[in-house]
């Protein structure tokens, strides 16, 4: 099974493995969206989206649609 | 003579990059325009030792080199051009303590491009609190740079940095990357191609969209390089950013030691309520109430102050100088009613601006983007939409600039297209003084029924942004692709500092740009009051018969003065429209004011005054005139009905030729802004005609 930030609970964490889609705007990955950082998906507003999330030491928010575009691997714990 | 030096300051948003630049400059900075864009430009002037300036300018805050708006845009255009004149000697990279991995991200482009860098890391007072280290020295050795740790709060580290700018010829400028370990033949043969070139700058020149100057663009014709499709550029822009990242956290990894048990958790704490998913609302709610209720509540008494003073003030001056004659009468009449009608404004947008700008640096804005985002984007808005809307509250100028971070261009165009329903400072005086001519006082559960109506007619604006947005998102016709990168920032208080200097250049640029159309509006009109074309205005005694002996010569005067307004060259435009706004519940000196407002809604007021000052008595206020008028069958000219229909119009007329403008500029094309000046005049106008004819 694929997993993708969009998959993340609140509190949850995962690894990135893949962020090559053409869809993910570069600033994201400038901002620290790369395969081997760590994401710790903080808060969700209603609906879970937008999506908050801290990684590379940014805090961001991010929509689920985005989200949905970047591989990760659980981590568990 | 002392030379100048120019530095410019680079850094992430909410790094305190702009609190770095009012410790080095204090007051002495002065907001300008980039040439062709409508940027704000700071600059201000910096003193260093033995009578050297520093020029610094404070650039857009930016996350990378690789722009994605028009703010960002500046930044690489200024760099890349050295020809520029205010092309950086020394650049300074302003990272906090807490981000600095990312703002290295920045600072490596900037030293790719060899030019000297200075790294501030701000906030350093917080360092032992979220228990980071940081070997200085190691950092400069690795980054081949100076740093200087500087906390803009405890102003501390201020004194260092001016001694790193002085010294920053002895900066080296060998770069951090080697850009060619990005993709080898390519970069090479682009090399081979250029080999005077930089080439960091080539690789940027070929992947930005930016306006890179004539003379950039004639040295390097990049055009036969352009044989990669966007989708391999991308990735190697992906590849780039993960080799910087290598590069830097190789350096952290030795030079930073972060203890992350210690960092503190007021950002969770405060979030869990802030953004929770029924009290963020909530809190959102009061927020919004608050602002409004004390505009209302403490803005009133200066602005009644300055009301009554203009007053008395042209009263002075017409009984001080009896024989100006003309001279006399427009200072008293057009001059200082106008200019009355601009230091009006002054105590609300200075209220609005404050409020503003303490919502942005405490952190909270984001949050209400956050919160918001869901909700606006079923209106085809996006969370980041709530910013300028807010600022639109103050004026639509800034407002429609400050969309430019909203990265999806249909968004943005909605947003542009339905800020100015916002109710923005411009309608408030005639709010203000409708309000208090029709609402009666008197109040429930605490709120005055005046603070009321006007909350009410923030939320009719308001109401109106969202429909017509909804609206918009199903008639505009564009590929839907989203864009959404919102940084949640740290919670801090706002710097007094910062919050002060942000009021006083935000009134200030207000004051003078609207001021000016005020200004030369009310000197025109009292001129075409002052003037007719015929004999009926000259001659007036002749034509108004004194009707009975009873009559005062007051009375007489009165009617002489009137008739002779009608008969004026203001007299006969409002006469000529008149019929169209009659079934509005105006007569026809409103309509003058309403086709004066069409330069500035702002002028209405100030219009009337000039207006009914030519005709009346110079004691009164401008608010006891217009409660004085009266229709021809003795009603009060500003009843319930009419005034509320007034107010209605104005909510939703595009009446600021400024707006026009910058909508013009922002969106490229005439097509925007004359579509929103029909459309919205024409709601206002449909809108005003159906709630008069109901209510009277």
């Amino acid at each position: 099974m694929r997993f993708t930030i969009a998959d993340l609970k609140k509190g949850e964490k995962g690894i990135i493995t893949d962020s090559s889609s053409e869809d993910i705007p570069l600033k994201l990955l400038e901002m620290g969206c790369l395969p081997g950082n760590e994401v710790h998906l903080l808060q969700l507003a209603p609906f879970s989206d937008p999506m908050y999330l801290n990684v590379n030491d940014s805090f961001l928010a991010i929509r689920k649609e985005t989200a949905g575009l970047i591989i990760i691997e659980k981590v568990n714990g | 003579m002392g030379k100048q030096l120019n530095v410019a300051l680079i850094g992430n948003p909410n790094t305190g990059k702009t609190s770095v630049f009012n410790a080095l400059t204090g007051l002495n900075q002065k907001v300008g325009n980039y040439p062709g864009v409508t940027v704000d430009k700071k600059q201000g002037v910096c003193k260093l030792s033995r009578g050297v300036k520093a020029n610094v300018l404070d650039l857009p805050g930016t996350y990378s080199l690789n722009a994605s708006s028009l703010d960002e845009n500046v930044v690489i255009e200024l760099l890349l051009n050295k020809n520029d004149k205010d092309y950086p000697d020394v650049a300074i990279i302003v990272s906090d303590v807490e981000t600095l991995k990312r703002n290295l991200l920045l600072f490596t482009q900037i030293k790719d491009l060899k030019i000297p860098t200075i790294l501030v890391i701000n906030m350093s007072d917080l360092m032992q609190r979220k228990g980071i280290e940081l070997d200085i020295k190691f950092l400069e050795t690795k980054l081949h740079t100076k740093i200087a740790l500087v906390s803009t709060r405890k102003n501390t580290g201020i004194e260092e940095l001016k001694q790193l700018i002085e010294g920053f010829k002895t900066i080296s400028i060998e770069t951090c990357l080697d850009t060619t370990l990005i993709d080898k033949d390519y970069f090479q043969s682009l090399q081979k191609a250029f080999p005077n070139q930089d080439i960091y700058k080539l690789w940027l020149v070929i992947t930005q969209d930016a306006n890179f100057g004539k003379i950039t663009r004639q040295e390097l014709d990049i055009s036969r390089f352009k044989t990669k499709s966007n989708q391999e550029l991308k990735r190697l822009q992906q590849k780039e950013a993960i080799k910087r990242y290598q590069f830097i956290n190789n350096i952290l990894k030795d030079g930073q030691t972060i203890d992350r048990s210690k960092a503190t958790g007021l950002r969770s704490k405060l979030d869990r309520v802030l953004i929770h998913k029924v009290w963020g609302y909530v809190i959102f709610f009061l927020v919004l109430l608050t602002i409004f209720q004390a505009i209302y509540d403490w803005a009133t008494l200066p602005m009644d102050l300055i009301d009554t003073n203009f007053a008395s003030l042209a009263e002075w001056v017409k009984n001080s100088f009896p024989g100006g004659g003309k001279v006399t009468d427009l200072v008293a009449e057009g001059v200082i009613s106008g200019i009355g009608g601009i230091v009006i404004f002054i105590p609300q947008i200075a209220f609005l601006f404050l409020f503003i700008s303490i919502l942005e640096e405490s952190g909270y804005m984001s949050r209400v983007v956050f919160l918001m985002d869901r909700v606006m984007r079923r209106y085809g808005l996006s969370g980041k939409s709530l910013v300028p809307l807010i600022s639109g509250t103050a004026c639509a100028i800034p407002a429609v600039m400050a969309t430019r971070n909203i990265e999806n261009w249909k968004e943005r165009l909605i947003t542009i297209l339905v800020v100015p329903f916002t109710t923005c400072s411009a309608r408030l005086p005639v709010y203000l003084i409708i309000i208090a001519l029709v609402i009666p006082e008197g109040s429930i559960i605490g709120l005055s029924y005046q603070a009321l109506t006007l909350m009410a007619l923030y939320l009719l604006g308001f109401g109106m942004a969202i429909f017509s947005a909804y609206v918009l998102d199903r008639v505009l016709k564009t590929k839907h692709k989203t864009f959404f990168v919102v940084e949640m920032p740290n919670y801090k208080l706002p710097l007094i500092k910062n919050v002060i200097i942000t009021v006083i250049e935000k009134t200030k640029t207000f004051v003078f740009e609207a001021g000016k159309i005020i200004l030369a509006i009310s000197v025109i009109l009292w001129i075409m009051a002052s003037y007719g074309p015929d004999d009926k205005f000259y001659n007036a005694e002749s034509y108004v018969k004194q009707s009975s002996e009873l009559q005062s010569t007051d009375d007489y005067n009165d009617q002489i003065a009137a008739y002779k307004l009608e008969h004026s060259y203001i007299g006969i435009v409002g006469k000529t429209i008149e019929p169209l706004i009659r079934p509005l519940g105006y007569d026809w000196k409103v309509g003058i004011g309403i086709v004066a407002s069409f330069a500035a809604r702002e002028v209405f007021v100030g219009t009337l005054a000039t207006i009914y000052s030519v005709q009346g008595d110079q004691e009164d206020t401008i608010k006891e005139r217009m409660a004085n008028e009266v229709r021809e069958d003795g009603q009060p000219l500003f009843g319930l009905a009419s005034g509320i229909s007034l107010m209605i119009f104005y909510a939703f007329a595009m009446q600021c030729m400024s707006t026009l403008a910058v909508v013009k500029k922002e969106t490229n094309s005439w097509k925007w802004p004359i579509l929103q000046l029909i459309i919205m005049t024409l709601i206002a106008y449909f809108s005003a005609l159906i709630v008069y004819q109901i209510i009277s």
